[in-house]
């Protein structure tokens, strides 16, 4: 292992957890209410930052990885591994989305939960990765089940882009970007700074998390192959007596 | 790669007709969902003929589950697939037969349901028989995507439980889009961007079948 890889798990855990406090106290309390919708505009230094991370981080590096284990001349265990920690950490992130959007959609709709675009792909988009974990869980040769749930992903981030446009193609209830487009932004000043720190805040929770389960998922990995080894040695025994 | 394709759905066909599993389990069940569904409805006109166009793509999602999952049962046999591999057939092609096959199994389900629509639902015979092309595009989408998520479960023991999980979610656009296109036409209208949509949607669904079907079916 390097010393950067090292460093990185050293120091990473407690720099996700100073970030995150740092970005719960100036959205609480540092920051001011919005003119029209009060203290209920704290929840965007959670949810949007929680949307990325979930969307585009955890499921772009899923497909990434899975095409990875796909092609032949890449193809290693690792990158199904990984792929597997970048989706159970993406599905907890993407529900907690969802999570936060109805609490903020209750008294800004009126309603938990509405049959809005962005919502339904989201929703959908949330049941196909967890139709990944439950393949993930079924008994099979490890290579199969590896070929099997890259493709499911494959598959499943097809809807990402659906969940990306959704609000330009169907304009729904769900408001469109809000930091803006570009370098144009529809916030300032401390409304603004917080919110980008809520989107480093989460993005290096979420590595954390990754590389914690990935290292777990390692362990699960070489167990199963002792454990096939000790059957084997076992059975064998069992055919010379 | 197209030759392989005429072999595995005439194949995929000659079993269908021997067998007849879609003649006697899956077009009753995608009948018997109809009824259900009217059933769920009420008598009144007014609502069946509201929810004609969802109760026809939701009878056509759920029986397509149980089409896709005897389309994989088909090669799932001890040493089947194995068998198949040595045949030297392209996967691409393989996988346009089943999902060929499937087409054809489907749409004669549709028609059976349009029937149905029409007797149950009280819907307008000429318009319904306007969707004829929306309900093309959809059928290739729902082919497509229930042949590659069959391939996906096919040979574990959880296929059954798993394989509805797994489809719906991934065939839901095709509801939306059928159910929005076909109201439409209904209702003296045109499909408008719901059949490009849904023409979309099979083209890419059949795309990125070709080129997923290769790895499910390696030998381990």
């Amino acid at each position: 292992m390097t010393a950067v890889v090292r460093a990185v798990d050293r120091f990473l855990g407690p720099v996700s957890l100073a970030l995150v406090v740092l970005t719960v106290w100036l959205g609480l309390w540092v920051t001011p209410p919005d003119e029209l919708q009060g203290d209920l505009v704290r929840l965007i230094y959670l949810h949007p930052a929680l949307a990325w991370v979930a969307l585009y981080l955890a499921f772009g590096l899923a497909a990434v990885c899975s095409a990875l284990y796909l092609w032949p001349r890449t193809r290693a265990e690792r990158w199904d591994l990984l792929a597997a920690s970048t989706v159970e950490v993406g599905v907890v992130f993407l529900s907690l989305t969802l999570a936060t959007g109805m609490l903020w959609g209750r008294p800004a709709w009126g309603v938990w939960w509405t049959w809005d675009a962005r919502l339904t792909s989201t929703a959908l988009l949330e049941i196909l990765f967890i139709g990944y974990l439950a393949m993930r869980r079924v008994p099979a040769d490890p290579h199969t089940r590896a070929r099997r749930c890259a493709v499911l992903a494959l598959l499943a981030t097809l809807d990402v882009p659906i969940v990306h446009f959704s609000v330009q193609w169907w304009n729904g209830l769900h408001q469109g970007a809000t930091l803006g487009s570009g370098l144009t932004f529809h916030i300032h000043g401390s409304m603004l700074w917080t919110l980008l720190l809520s989107f480093v805040a989460f993005t290096c929770v979420f590595a954390w998390m990754v590389r914690r389960r990935y290292q777990i998922a390692v362990r699960d990995a070489a167990r199963e192959l002792d454990e096939l080894a000790a059957a084997l040695t076992a059975r064998r025994a069992e055919g010379v007596r | 790669m197209w030759r392989d394709a005429v072999l595995v759905c005439a194949k995929d066909l000659r079993i269908e007709l021997r067998a007849r599993v879609l003649l006697w389990q899956v077009l009753p069940f995608g009948v018997l969902s109809l009824v259900l569904f009217a059933l769920a409805l009420g008598p009144s006109l007014v609502a069946l003929r509201h929810g004609a166009p969802g109760m026809l793509w939701l009878a056509l999602l759920l029986a397509t589950v149980l089409a896709a999952g005897r389309s994989a049962q088909i090669e799932s046999p001890e040493g089947t697939r194995a068998s198949v591999r040595l045949l030297g057939l392209d996967p691409g092609g393989v996988f346009l037969g089943k999902a060929l096959a499937l087409f054809v199994e489907l749409a004669v389900l549709t028609a059976v349901l349009a029937v149905g629509l029409l007797v149950g639902f009280h819907v307008d015979g000429v318009r319904l028989a306007l969707t004829a092309p929306l309900c093309a595009c959809a059928v290739a989408a729902l082919a497509a995507v229930g042949t590659l998520y069959g391939a996906v479960v096919a040979g574990t023991d959880v296929a059954g439980t798993l394989l509805p999980l797994l489809v719906l979610p991934a065939l839901a656009p095709v509801l939306i889009a059928g159910e929005r296109g076909t109201a439409a036409v209904l209702q003296g209208g045109g499909p408008g961007r719901w059949a490009v949509v849904l023409g979309v949607m099979a083209v890419v669904y059949v795309a990125v079948g070709v080129v997923l079907y290769g790895p499910l079916e390696e030998p381990s």
